[in-house]
């Protein structure tokens, strides 16, 4: 079949399009900050699927990419004064870089062993960027006002980052459907099924893994920049938190791991109930535990999340759920 | 030309010599049949040629080339394909999938488009083509044995290894697999046998090999095998053996 007819992937990417637009054509700002967290949501958790999803490699840590992504983004910025183009560029090649050299050591644990490896890796970057001087230490790094200047001041600089996100949101979207239906994805897939196997039949699994590994982590990168330049600072203790980790892995966990659409309506669905949460008075201080409950609910009871449920429920919804 | 040379090949597993000095040249178009009881290293061998387990002596050479400790992804895409004795089916993927994994990265690294073709062609020809669009999770024993074997033919290799493809089929799956076989030998395809049912590998191979304890201890026709002493001793210590597996052919 033609993966460009797939019906599902435009619907979805309507879909999202239609999410984004919706406060630029109201023109409010408070819906853009709303829209702006579940969008970022969507193109994480969409990226983190690729080794997750597809390759079947869970990884606990993914959030070291968004982190260091922010910190190159800003040093290049505020230090040497380049622009968030070039900052964005660097922060997507340093975060692949990292998942590179990462994926030849770590990659070759399998299972709950290379799960503990990201950990310990977001771990020591935080340790490593505390003590690093030129990027700051424990106070961070705050981004000088003027800054924004060329982007036409702080409040047009938010609408452009907002729009550099749409973008690259479906950006995401659609590459995750182009993996999923190439030949890679379908290596990645048997690794995640069998990997013994999958080698057995060709698959040269050590480097599959290192470029799926790759490939979801460039965006983190680059939406590290974008996400603190809209910020305006960073610290290590925010941008190597590892509860934003597991949210993410909540939202694929709750949508689908391993479909296109899954991560999508998963992030949406949880950046929801989350807003619900952080403004009910009973629930504010305890969201996270929700989120903990919830993910062990999910695991215990519909480990396929909710796209692979009703694919399996109802398999003539196949084609409309990607 | 040999499709295959093992020479000298010692694999040990802590104090276990699962392999002790196993050496014969396979010459292509053949069928051997590799027989011997349960734990004679039957398996290792297939996964010291395939790559899985590096030997600590002893060489391998796969159509010439010298393959001892390669990768299994590098075997397979020189044109080698096994089967497990205990099924590996892709279970989330469809059964197509399963076969399209074959033949992407196979000898022939198919794009996706042509390996859709020849999965459904080689679907077809161990004839599971009706569970195509099924996920290979929900086929039964005999049918996951058959997927095995499609995964192995649609990377169109030279040599295949067949681990135990017969156990556990009933009398009509075995005659069904024992034909499909044949056709695969047609096809110019050498295969290396590993089988318990004993009337069926004497009846479809060109030469066997037995093993015992990781020994080599007879090579020969079927019939020089089943008459020789030792394949008897090591058989249960069965005289009739001979008689019986010849009567049965
Ligand atoms: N991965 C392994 N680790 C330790 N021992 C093994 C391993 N694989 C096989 N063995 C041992 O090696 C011997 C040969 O096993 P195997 O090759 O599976 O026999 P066969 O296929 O002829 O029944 C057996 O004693 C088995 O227990
Ligand atoms: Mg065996």
């Amino acid at each position: 079949m033609n993966p460009w007819r797939h019906p599902g992937l435009w619907i979805t990417l309507a879909l999202t399009l239609g999410l984004g637009l919706w406060p630029v054509v109201l023109q409010k700002a408070a819906l853009r900050e709303t829209i702006f967290t579940i969008l970022l949501s969507v193109a994480l958790a969409s990226s983190l699927n690729i080794i997750l999803g597809y390759a079947g490699y869970i990884s606990f840590g993914h959030v070291v990419f968004f982190g260091l992504g922010g910190y190159v983004g800003l040093y290049l910025m505020n230090t040497l004064g380049l622009s968030l183009w070039v900052a964005l560029l660097a922060g997507g090649l340093a975060a692949a870089l990292l998942a590179f050299l990462l994926g030849k050591a770590i990659l070759r644990l399998r299972g709950a062993y290379f799960a503990l490896a990201t950990i310990g890796v977001n771990e020591a970057m935080r340790a490593f960027i505390n003590n690093f001087a030129p990027f700051g230490g424990a106070t961070g790094i705050s981004l000088n006002f003027k800054v924004y200047q060329a982007y036409g001041g702080a409040a047009n600089a938010l609408w452009l980052v907002y729009t550099i996100l749409l973008v690259t949101t479906l950006a995401m979207i659609l590459i995750s459907h182009i993996v999923k239906n190439s030949k890679f994805g379908l290596g990645l897939m048997a690794i995640r099924e069998d990997e013994d196997a999958a080698e057995v039949m060709g698959v040269i699994t050590p480097n599959a893994k290192t470029w799926a590994y790759v490939l979801s982590a460039v965006l983190p990168g680059m939406l590290g920049v974008l996400f603190y330049f809209k910020n305006g600072n960073i610290e290590p203790g925010d941008a190597f938190r590892l509860s934003s980790s597991i949210e993410l892995l909540v939202m694929i966990m709750l949508g689908g791991a391993g479909t296109v659409l899954g991560p999508v309506i998963g992030a949406a669905g949880y950046q929801a109930l989350r807003g619900f949460l952080l403004t009910n008075a009973l629930f504010k201080n305890i969201q996270l535990s929700v989120a903990g409950i919830l993910l062990l609910l999910i695991i215990l009871f519909i480990p396929v999340g909710a796209v692979g449920w009703l694919r399996r429920r109802f398999p003539a919804l196949r084609r409309l759920l990607p | 030309m040999n499709v295959l040379q093992v020479s000298g090949v010692c694999k040990r597993f802590g104090g276990l010599h699962a392999l002790s000095n196993v050496t014969f040249d396979m010459p292509e178009g053949q069928i051997l049949g590799l027989i011997g009881p349960n734990g004679a290293g039957k398996t290792t061998l297939f996964n010291v040629i395939d790559g899985v387990y590096p030997p600590e002596q002893g060489q391998v050479f796969f159509r010439g080339q010298d393959v001892t400790g390669a990768k299994p992804y590098r075997l397979a895409r020189l044109g080698l394909a096994r089967t497990h004795q205990i099924v590996r089916p892709l279970n989330d993927l469809s059964v197509r999938e399963n076969v399209m994994v074959g033949a992407c990265f196979g000898r022939q690294g198919l794009g996706l488009h042509e390996a859709a073709k020849t999965a459904d062609e080689v679907l077809a020809f161990v004839r599971l083509e009706a569970r195509a669009a099924q996920l290979a999770g929900s086929l039964n024993v005999a049918q996951k044995k058959r997927l095995e074997m499609a995964r192995a033919l649609a990377a169109r290799p030279y040599l295949l290894l067949l681990d135990e493809v017969l156990a556990g089929l009933n009398p009509s799956e075995i005659t069904a697999m024992v034909e499909i076989i044949r056709a695969i030998r047609a096809q110019g395809v050498s295969v290396i046998i590993i089988e318990h049912v004993m009337h069926a590998v004497m009846n479809v191979s060109d030469r066997l090999i037995v093993l015992d304890y990781g020994q080599q201890i007879a090579e020969g026709t079927p019939q020089e095998v089943s008459a020789n002493p030792r394949v008897i001793e090591a058989y249960l210590g069965d005289p009739k053996l001979a008689e019986r597996l010849l009567a049965s052919t």
